[in-house]
């Protein structure tokens, strides 16, 4: 059931983890596509069509449906080409784990993230790296409860939570470099060290996430023009 | 099929999702009513990332998060299934509930709030129902079609809840005036026996909700 290219569409930008989800999803199905890139600071036409009600990327394409929101585009990638290696796990409780962590990371995780790139001063600093230390040792416990013992979070090969968490991978390394702090730690989390390098590692991922220096261009970039907009 | 438990809490909209779906797939449960100011240890051990209800626990393996839960519920018992069959509508479904999660702050900000500051609010939330009425539920009985599903129980916060808050709020934005096929679907999902018999008490959440607005309002 593989889509020809000219059958699927993603609208997105390079940089965005959303969208590197995605990529990352239709990689590991070896589904072709058509990557539309869309312009930072503008909205196309096509994406404005198709996400009316929240005019974001990423936007999935396939045939004249739009799919919108990064993990569910990854759930609907999963049961459309069912044939290629699963993204969830086939147990319910298993892939009710990569649903409540996947969650928590959108929800809380990342939210603790973004708090430690906007933070002013050394004590708000401090204290958003606490909050994500204590979200990186209930990961790394969930780590063990999903991958038990084995390198990802989907066992052998990376599953949904891989692609949940690991599509952040580059802005996290970016956070760490920007903030002058370090996120993975081997001593306290020695289970997601070694995830992280195997997944960014992976074929399905490795040319997805963007280069760490480039990123760290753009987060500086951003801060530069929400300071400057504040300032107005 | 194993032992089911539910930490619940009696005004939670959230667990009475979780409620409903289990008595929709006729399936039994021990209820466990959680005092939110002196949570119990097995809650705090079962969903230590959030410390919240309600959970669901299954042959002694705990599930957090309603939506995760009405998921889980919706894999492990698939029959009178909640989910369409089709990918694409699966994904709508999906969608709109996750359209609901993301919007729940702003009713939030409703409730918290008086005068101005809830007159600008009550304009989001008046874009936030007409897109759910016009978008989402359009000229269907339920969301998605003709029976009740996931997206439904998903909203189920609206008939009742968002009614008696709204009283209690002072505002008036569910209308069948301004928003008719919306206050139907409400009116026609209260009646459906598995809620109609599993809504707390009007009274009993109208003072309870009157009690959590005005601390708020203190601080």
């Amino acid at each position: 059931m593989a889509g020809a290219s000219s059958d699927l569409k993603l609208l997105g930008a390079g940089p965005s983890p959303y969208v590197n989800r995605v990529q990352i999803a239709l990689n590991l199905k070896a589904v072709n596509y058509e990557f539309l890139e869309e312009k930072f600071g503008s909205k196309s036409e096509l994406l404005l069509k198709s996400n009316p009600v929240h005019k974001k990327i990423p936007v999935l394409i396939h045939g004249d449906k739009p799919i919108c929101e990064s993990l569910i585009i990854v759930q609907y990638i999963d049961e459309v080409w069912a044939s290629g290696p699963s993204i969830l796990p086939s147990d319910p409780y298993d892939r009710a784990l990569h649903r409540f962590w996947a969650a928590y990371i959108d929800d809380k995780f990342f939210t603790n993230v973004k708090e430690l790139s906007t933070a002013d001063g050394e004590e708000a600093k401090d204290a958003a790296v606490e909050r994500i230390a204590e979200g990186m040792t209930l990961l790394e416990d969930a780590l063990g409860k999903c991958g038990k013992g084995k390198p990802f979070f989907g066992g052998d090969n990376i599953g949904y939570l891989d692609i949940a968490f690991g599509s952040f991978l580059g802005w996290l390394r970016a956070t760490e470099k920007l903030a002058g702090v370090t996120l993975f730690n081997e001593g306290k989390t020695p289970g997601l060290v070694a995830w992280a390098d195997a997944f960014s590692s992976h074929e399905a991922v490795k040319d997805v996430i963007p280069e760490i220096d480039r990123l760290v261009e753009l987060a500086k970039m951003f801060k530069a023009r929400a300071q400057s907009q504040s300032a107005n | 099929m194993g032992e089911v438990k539910l930490h619940g809490f009696w005004a939670s909209p959230f667990s009475h999702r979780v409620i409903w779906a289990l008595k929709l797939k006729g399936v039994e449960y021990e209820y466990m009513e959680e005092d939110l100011s002196n949570k119990s240890q097995l809650l705090l051990q079962y969903n230590p990332a959030h410390k919240k209800i309600p959970v669901l626990v299954h042959r002694n393996k705990p599930v957090a998060e309603s939506l995760v839960i009405l998921e889980y519920i919706e894999e492990t018992w698939p029959e009178n299934p909640l989910l369409p069959l089709d990918a694409c509508d699966r994904a709508m479904a999906r969608f709109w509930i996750n359209f609901g999660e993301q919007k729940g702050p702003v009713f939030f900000n409703l409730f918290r709030t008086t005068g101005e500051a809830q007159e600008k609010t009550g304009e989001e939330v008046a874009q936030i129902l007409k897109t759910i009425e016009e978008k989402a539920l359009g000229d269907n009985n339920f969301f998605g079609g003709n029976t009740l599903g996931l997206v439904d129980l998903s909203f189920g916060w609206l008939p009742h809840w968002f009614e008696v808050t709204e009283q209690v709020q002072g505002t008036k934005l569910l209308d069948p005036t301004t928003l008719p096929r919306l206050h139907a679907w409400a009116q026609n999902f209260k009646q459906v026996p598995v809620i109609r018999d599993n809504l707390p008490d009007p009274q009993k959440l109208s003072a309870h909700l009157k009690r959590l607005r005005g601390n708020l309002l203190k601080n």
